[in-house]
């Protein structure tokens, strides 16, 4: 079971093949025997998902069912899920069982779907390779030494070692695209604005976006329908409707122009990567494409003008994170600063005390205009190049990361590790969607292929992604995981 | 522009995070690294370009003013670390 | 000796009168059990979003039209950075480069009739904190946050105030326009409307402004006027024994009657201000502000200058008159009822302002209803009732003793005798009692008589228990008198 894809599952479960009942205890199982060793989830909802499965059975019994009745899924532990710990990989809200459920989990129960858990991830979305969580590092079931990469590192290492046929995840930076290529799922993020923000635990506000992160484009496509859509609590959502993203798969490719960044394909890519996305835009051409490249020529400022923009955002964001209304609260506090100081030195892990204190420093005052507006003027040119770039082309295509995952512990100094997302971070500056499939393997670890386009373009990016998995089988490779213990 | 050890204490007391010394000491190193990477940002002609707040040119929707909210201050209060009479509980506050 | 001058810019804060709050659908009702007001958006929880409340917007833009502002196309949302607990989200949402409101200005009146135009630097909207409770709660601090997300309306002036009583008169202009626009109960008690001022004093004369203090609290038109009083006279002193005033934030004690320097912070405040990426840019269309600016009542300097121009008020009555909508719509409705402006306005401002400063009472506070003083003024017009009486029925009227006017001229037989034959029965008797007193008049000199008439009016008013017409009782006493 655990081998199968969302729309298979589906389609067995209609068939009577089995009850969501089984599937879920199978999964269950299935986590149980292996996460230990990978740890990819935070909180394991085992005896609500039962409850859930069963109610799912009892709907399908009575006719009731909808397409996403009785399928289990996990959902990052960046999402409110009322009565449910909701932890954001941190310290700070080890303690915190939601009061409320967030939209797209709201959502997702509606249409009946079962949550197996919580996923793990790096400390308040903040991270590249999932070894900043207070719950530990999530290893990639690819390699047991390398990590899955982060933010959603714990959802694409469950989706890929068979845990659960999907997972939700946000991507502020390349959170959902580069774990997925480091795990050889496919990942969607798609544009801001397209899923509600309501209830997901805020990174920075105008780049966080969630979505879906599945085996395939298909069943990232069914998932992306069930979440999307305007939210009358978030301002920044987008009043506009929601196609049906998977009758949009089957178009043809004949005439799609794909361009090729040139700042994609520069030095600190991983040779074994090129080749690999190189071979891909190959497929696409023997099915019709045409290739040119193309300039984004403000790429290179993408990753200072985010790592001012997105600091300042979060220094703000984790505010109230104050010990008063809920989470970690230091014990004893002695006055009112001491109350606020230790509960927030507790609470917040190394990485996230770097980012508040930078965020607050390129606020205070004397460097605002020379770092916050300075980069949200970057941020304008690189928009900028995306629109001008889709003037020409269709979609862009290129690596996801500049290499395939690292070692666990590989990358001790920040700034090497924020650089590895340089193929990513325009994206969220830009608002635009993107996704990720998997194109190859160096060795045993998978490489991913980002394809880019317009705003709102997620039904051609899904199809675009789907054509590819159509014509190869790198989406089908599974991890040599531990098979005789599960 | 540099960065200095006040500064980064500064930034610490104004986000309320206790640091110590030593701690100061390895940020500014940190920080100070990641600021000289922001500074690339100078060399960028950025004359006439407005800045740029949210992807989508879009602008704010406006909610009818209806009361939509019930109480569920017990519900709300059960993540709360101290309450006491339906207050939040924090050391006492000089004015 | 150096003579000064005092220079004073007041903020007003003012709690806008939406049923919900400014991003969230939490009630705004004032009084509620604690935190029963507090949704997950107002607490901050994590994961929640603002959405803006139209109603806010709307009051905005309707005080903005109301002192012909310049109300600009787009205003954005920022958020200023501080940490304390009756802030939640450990920032305010607040608008700092691009407020809704822009420069615009209002008229106030002086107390000798005379007026003064103040300008306004621009008005704001942002989102109310909660209340720190300071009791013994197990020896901590209480947090309340129902007033966390009450839409406020910030209204910064211009320094362009000389004198507390000028402060005043602007405080009570922008309460007037407030409530006017119904976009505020301006009760300061219940602090739905708030008051910092910003007082400087230099030598008159001088163009440059001197160093200006903060003072934080001062919470009624009473309080405005003491706390700068006593600022300037306190900064004036300072100056002249040589020292200097500091830029500082002072707090208004009102039962010391001074203000005291704020606990200084180890650092100074850095709000970090910056764009709230949770909300986009609040977008006016012209047709928008102009259906707001359609639905605009009539203002307090509009209607000072129809009371005077059309009513034929004179300039005093207008403007007190007009000084509150309640005051302005009483006065409306007893001339409604009566038909004449300046009876009505004689007695609002007469008999019933006295009553109500006697027991301290607001005019929409007032026992006796615009309808039953309008009838009465009526009563006093036609005759029915002399002026002496009439303030008896005003003052049954006010201890709640009937229902209506006429009621009560009739329960009192207050009803004024113009019917001559009873009068001239009621003159016959008095002369006859008086034999002393007429021949006394008889035999004066006719020039000294008109002194010695006084006698016998009094005689028969007290005979007619106030009822008969006075001027029907001279005339027809001198006749009766002069030809005996």
């Amino acid at each position: 079971m655990h081998d199968k894809t969302l729309t298979e599952l589906a389609a067995a479960l209609t068939a009577g093949e089995f009850s969501s009942r089984e599937l879920t205890q199978s999964l269950l199982g299935r986590i149980d025997a292996l996460d230990g060793e990978l740890n990819s989830f935070i909180t394991i909802t085992a005896e609500q998902a039962l409850a859930d499965a069963d109610r799912a059975d009892q709907a399908r019994a009575k006719g009731e069912a909808g397409p996403l009745t009785g399928l289990p899924l996990a959902l990052k532990d960046i999402f409110c899920t009322e009565g449910v710990k909701t932890t954001c990989g941190s310290r700070m809200l080890d303690n915190f069982i939601s009061p409320y459920d967030a939209t797209v989990v709201e959502k997702l129960k509606h249409a009946g779907t079962v949550c197996l858990g919580k996923t793990n991830m790096d400390e308040f979305a903040m991270g590249s390779s999932n070894e900043n969580s207070f719950y530990g590092p999530v290893k990639n079931p690819w390699d047991l030494t390398a990590v899955p990469g982060g933010s959603s590192g714990g959802s694409a290492a469950a989706v890929a070692a068979g845990l659960v046929p999907a997972a939700l995840g946000t991507d502020t930076g390349g959170s959902i695209r580069q774990p997925a290529s480091f795990c050889g799922i496919t990942g969607l993020k798609p544009t801001y604005g397209r899923v509600s923000r309501y209830g997901i635990i805020a990174y920075a506000s105008s780049l966080d976006q969630a979505g879906p992160m599945a085996r395939t484009a298909e069943d990232c496509a069914w998932l992306l329908g069930a979440i999307a859509g305007h939210d009358l609590r978030d301002s920044t959502s987008v009043a506009r409707g929601v196609p049906d993203y998977r009758e949009e798969l089957g178009a043809s490719l004949s005439g799609l122009k794909i361009g090729l960044p040139k700042e994609y394909f520069g030095d600190g890519l991983d040779p074994n990567v090129e080749a690999a996305v190189r071979e891909a835009v190959r497929v696409y051409e023997s099915l019709g494409a045409t290739v040119r490249e193309v300039s984004l020529p403000h790429t290179h400022h993408a990753i200072p003008a985010y790592y001012v923009i997105a600091p300042a955002e979060a220094s703000s964001n984790l505010s109230r994170y104050d010990g008063v209304r809920f989470g970690h609260r230091c014990d004893n506090p002695k006055d009112l600063i001491d109350l606020y100081e230790r509960t927030r030195a507790e609470g917040f892990g190394e990485e996230v005390k770097r980012r508040i204190l930078i965020g607050t420093h390129t606020l205070s005052e004397g460097f605002f205009d020379a770092y916050y507006k300075k980069a949200q003027q970057v941020r304008r040119l690189i928009r900028q190049d995306f629109l001008d770039a889709f003037e020409d082309v269709d979609v862009l295509m290129g690596p996801a990361s500049p290499t395939p995952a690292f070692d666990l512990g590989a990358k001790k100094d920040p700034v090497s590790m924020y650089l590895q997302d340089i193929y990513t971070i325009a994206i969220n500056l830009a608002g635009i969607p993107g996704i990720s499939i998997p194109a190859g393997l160096a060795g045993s670890r998978p490489i991913g292929l980002q394809i880019l386009g317009p705003y709102f373009a997620e039904p051609q990016l899904l199809n675009i992604a789907h054509q590819f998995q159509q014509a190869t089988d790198w989406h089908r490779q599974r991890p040599a995981l531990g098979e005789e213990n599960a | 522009m540099s960065l200095e050890h006040a500064d980064v204490q500064r930034a610490a007391h104004l986000a309320r995070i206790a640091l110590g010394d030593d701690e100061a000491s390895h940020y500014v190193d940190d920080l100070g690294r990641i600021l000289a990477m922001a500074d690339q940002l100078q060399a960028v002609d950025t004359k006439g370009v407005a800045p740029l707040a949210h992807p989508l040119d879009s602008t704010q929707r406006l909610r009818a003013d209806e009361v939509t909210e019930t109480d569920q201050r017990d519900h709300f209060q059960r993540c709360a670390p101290a309450v006491a009479d339906g207050l939040y509980l924090v050391p006492r506050v000089v004015e | 000796m150096m003579e000064w001058e005092t220079v004073i810019g007041l903020e007003v804060h003012v709690q806008l009168a939406t049923r919900s709050k400014i991003f969230s659908g939490a009630s705004t009702a004032f009084g509620a059990e604690p935190n029963s007001q507090a949704c997950a958006v107002d607490l901050g929880l994590p994961g929640v979003l603002p959405v803006l409340n139209e109603s806010a917007v709307a009051m905005a833009v309707k005080f903005g039209l109301g002192i012909n502002a310049e109300i600009p196309e787009v205003s954005i949302f920022d958020r200023k950075n501080y940490f304390y607990p009756d802030l939640p989200k450990g920032y305010q949402t607040s608008q700092m480069h691009h407020p809704i409101v822009g420069p615009g200005e209002v008229e106030i009146t002086l107390e000798d009739g005379s007026t003064k135009r103040i300008r306004i630097h621009h008005a704001h909207l942002e989102e109310d904190a909660g209340k720190s409770l300071h009791e013994d709660f197990q020896g901590m601090t209480g947090i309340d946050l129902n007033r966390a997300g009450t839409p406020l309306l910030e209204i910064v002036s211009e320094p362009d105030m000389r004198s507390a009583k000028e402060a005043v008169a602007y405080l009570k202009a922008i309460h007037a326009i407030v409530t006017y626009l119904g976009i505020s109960d301006g009760n300061m008690a219940e602090g739905s409307m708030r008051c910092d001022a910003n007082v400087s004093v230099r030598p008159k004369g001088q163009e440059e402004f001197g160093t200006r203090a903060e003072i934080k609290n001062v919470n009624s038109f009473r309080f405005v006027e003491r706390a700068i009083a006593f600022e300037a006279e306190r900064q004036i002193e300072l100056i002249e024994d040589g020292g200097k005033v500091v830029q500082e934030t002072r707090l208004f004690d009102p039962d010391r009657d001074e203000t005291r320097s704020m606990r200084t912070k180890e650092h100074a405040n850095d709000y970090r201000y910056f764009p709230c990426p949770d909300l986009l840019p609040v977008v006016l269309d012209q047709a928008y502000v102009d259906h707001l600016r359609s639905s605009l009542p009539e203002l307090p300097a509009e209607k000072r200058a129809r009371f005077q121009d059309e009513l034929g008020l004179s300039a005093y009555d207008a403007g007190v008159l007009s000084s509150s909508r309640a005051m302005a719509e009483y006065f409306e409705a007893v001339k409604e009822v009566c038909g004449d402006a300046k009876q009505a306005a004689n007695w609002v401002q007469g008999e019933l302002s006295g009553a109500l400063n006697r027991e301290n009472l607001g005019i929409d506070q007032s026992p006796v209803t615009a309808t039953q003083l309008g009838e009465l003024v009526a009563r006093v017009m036609d005759d029915t009732v002399s002026g002496k009486a009439a303030k008896q029925v005003f003052a049954a009227l006010w201890n709640g003793e009937g229902d209506s006017a006429d009621a009560i001229i009739d329960a009192r037989g207050l009803k004024q005798v113009t019917d001559s034959g009873a009068i001239e029965a009621m003159i016959d008797q008095v002369i006859a009692d008086s034999p002393v007193q007429v021949a006394q008049y008889r035999d004066a000199d006719p020039e000294k008589r008109g002194k010695m008439i006084g006698y016998f009016v009094g005689q028969v008013m007290k005979a007619s228990r106030g009822t008969a017409n006075p001027q029907q009782v001279n005339a027809l006493l001198k006749d009766k008198l002069d030809n005996l």
